[in-house]
């Protein structure tokens, strides 16, 4: 009889020694080894930018304004009105590209996907994602500013053409992984297809397009070229994102952060740390909203 | 379940036909004429011609490839869903072409519901999920829809397992519960047929044979046509059986599906007129 205290059990039931025991280590450790290279970058991003900017964050800096100039010293004024005009923009670019992506990909996986026009969104929204950002800060700047200002609305439409892509190919991806069974299941009820996409196809895909849609307004968020000409930058509050040039964080920091003055420069710091922190609060706002339409989910 | 075992021990008893045409209990609500199905250039099925009658249970029975579950899809369109999938020949319901130009599908499935192989409630509470075909429909009132979700539960034998937890989520549900769950959704529209793609393939034996007793209390209101891979299911189930098996073509090796035998399920059981039939029915192939 085996005695298990001897310490040499009768059977080995670990991993056979010898190669396939060190490629599994080897694999482990090269997974954690990625996963650092990940996370350090990240990591030391993350607390410079709280470390350098984290003093000067105050309800002044946030809400006051106008931005003082760059040679006055940190503590006077506030990015009061770069917080607007950021909020306004993206938000406003949100509204216009999000519904938009989500239609678009909505037609390719349940309406047209097979047809030419299907693909052919699919194949545009591809090369979209590849146009550099400056680039469509260009066209939009030689189709719409050039004949009607700058405005915030500008930099929205130019904030939106980015956003568009990236909303298409990853809602498009989520309702893909919708299962057929399900569309089916509510076919055979009699259902029409708009009535398939509204109550079963986008229900089940929610919690993905969410994602995705977050994805594309916190990148756009920070987007600072297409800015810059269709926005241009100004130091008070516009609340009017229609009319009137506007300013941005993003193109604050920009024009902050290469001045030699220290105001200036940890009133970047300050203005970087305040676009992840509302990055960050959009993306557990959303979170918990879409919590509640996959409670069933699981 | 014991009494149609002893009806068939008592047809082996007195191997003659029961009929030879089948009778007609009730009215045909289904006829199809030289039925065929292709799926783009891939004739899946040939020549189907068959009847289903009103209030009685239909199998559709026959080796994996032969076409049962296409045909079944035909009777509500579903084949529709498909974008390759195209039907030659006439299919009638209660005397109105299937296929006819400006016959709306929807329309069509609301009458003909389906229950499907793999159980799928959708991600949803349990009270939705019943609720969810009559919503569509139109029903707003909420004391209508909760007399629908209870009695489409009731005629499902479901309604006592979760009268409690009618707001939580159907994906809690275990297989042969969500498959009772789905039959009930199917019912709530209160559909004329009940198409069933081999409702019970994935469930175990208890929860299979509640599934067919809930058939049998449920055949007097709806029209049933069920596949089945399970020819006990067939005999304790249904009023006809048809057999469908695959042709081969020696030369090209194309297969298609084709019905060889269609009667009352007595008859292809015990006393089958096709050798296949004879061979399929007895275990001495597929």
């Amino acid at each position: 009889m085996a005695t298990v205290s001897a310490g040499s059990p009768v059977v080995d039931l670990r991993e056979p020694a010898g190669w396939r025991r060190n490629k599994n280590r080897i694999a482990t450790v090269a997974m954690w080894l990625a996963l650092l290279l990940a996370i350090v970058p990240l990591g030391f991003v993350l607390e410079t930018v709280i470390a350098k900017g984290a003093s000067i964050i105050s309800w002044q800096f946030l809400t006051g304004g106008p931005i003082p100039p760059n040679v006055l010293p940190a503590g006077t004024g506030g990015m009061g009105p770069a917080v607007i005009g950021t909020l306004e923009i993206t938000g406003l670019a949100a509204l216009l590209a999000v519904p938009l992506g989500v239609l678009g990909a909505v037609y390719i996986n349940e309406y047209g996907g097979r047809g030419i026009l299907g693909r052919l969104i699919g194949f545009m929204a591809d090369v979209m994602t590849g146009v550099p950002s400056i680039v469509m800060g260009l066209f939009i700047y030689t189709i719409w500013v050039l004949h009607f200002g700058v405005s915030g609305m500008a930099g929205s439409f130019a904030l939106a053409c980015l956003m568009l892509p990236v909303v298409i190919r990853s809602s498009d991806e989520m309702l893909k992984l919708v299962p057929q069974n399900l569309r089916e299941a509510s076919y055979a009820l009699g259902a029409t297809k708009a009535r398939v996409t509204v109550t079963v196809v986008l229900p089940a895909a929610i919690g993905g397009i969410v994602s995705g849609a977050l994805l594309a307004i916190a990148r756009a968020a920070g987007e600072t070229a297409p800015l810059l000409f269709c926005i241009l930058t100004v130091t008070a509050t516009n609340a009017n994102v229609f009319s009137g040039a506007n300013t941005a964080l993003s193109t604050q920091i920009f024009a902050n952060a290469n001045q030699v003055f220290a105001g200036a420069q940890a009133r970047a710091w300050g203005a970087a740390l305040t676009l992840i922190a509302i990055t960050f609060i959009l993306m557990i706002a959303a979170r918990i909203v879409t919590a509640r339409f996959t409670r069933y989910s699981r | 379940m014991e009494e149609s075992e002893q009806q068939v021990i008592q047809h082996l008893a007195v191997p003659e036909r029961v009929s030879d045409t089948p009778q007609t209990t009730g009215e045909s609500i289904f006829d199809m004429r030289d039925v065929s199905v292709y799926y783009g250039s891939f004739r899946a099925v040939t020549g189907v011609s068959l009847s289903i009658h009103e209030n009685e249970i239909t199998a559709f029975i026959g080796p994996s490839g032969c076409g049962k579950t296409t045909v079944l899809r035909t009777l509500n369109r579903m084949n529709d869903l498909i974008p390759s999938a195209r039907v030659e020949g006439d299919i009638s319901y209660r005397g109105a072409g299937l296929y006819d130009n400006g016959v709306s599908a929807t329309a069509v499935r609301r009458r003909i519901g389906m229950v499907f192989q793999k159980p799928n409630p959708f991600p949803k509470s349990i009270y939705d999920n019943v609720a969810y075909g009559p919503r569509i429909n139109g029903e707003r009132n909420k004391a209508v829809l909760h007399e629908i979700v209870e009695r489409s539960l009731r005629q499902a034998a479901l309604w006592d397992e979760v009268k409690d937890r009618l707001s939580k989520s159907a994906l809690g549900l275990s297989g042969g519960q969500a498959q009772r769950l789905c039959i009930a959704r199917t019912l709530a529209v209160e559909p004329d047929v009940v198409l069933m793609d081999e409702p019970c393939s994935a469930l175990d034996p208890i929860a299979t044979g509640k599934i067919e007793d809930l058939m049998q209390e449920i055949k007097s209101q709806f029209t049933i046509v069920i596949v089945t891979h399970n020819m006990q299911q067939a005999t304790r189930v249904s009023d006809r059986t048809a057999f469908y098996s695959v042709l081969r073509d020696e030369k090209t090796d194309v297969r298609t599906g084709t019905l060889v035998e269609y009667d009352q399920t007595a008859n292809i059981f015990e006393n089958p007129r096709d050798s296949r039939t004879q061979a399929y029915v007895t275990g001495r192939m597929g």
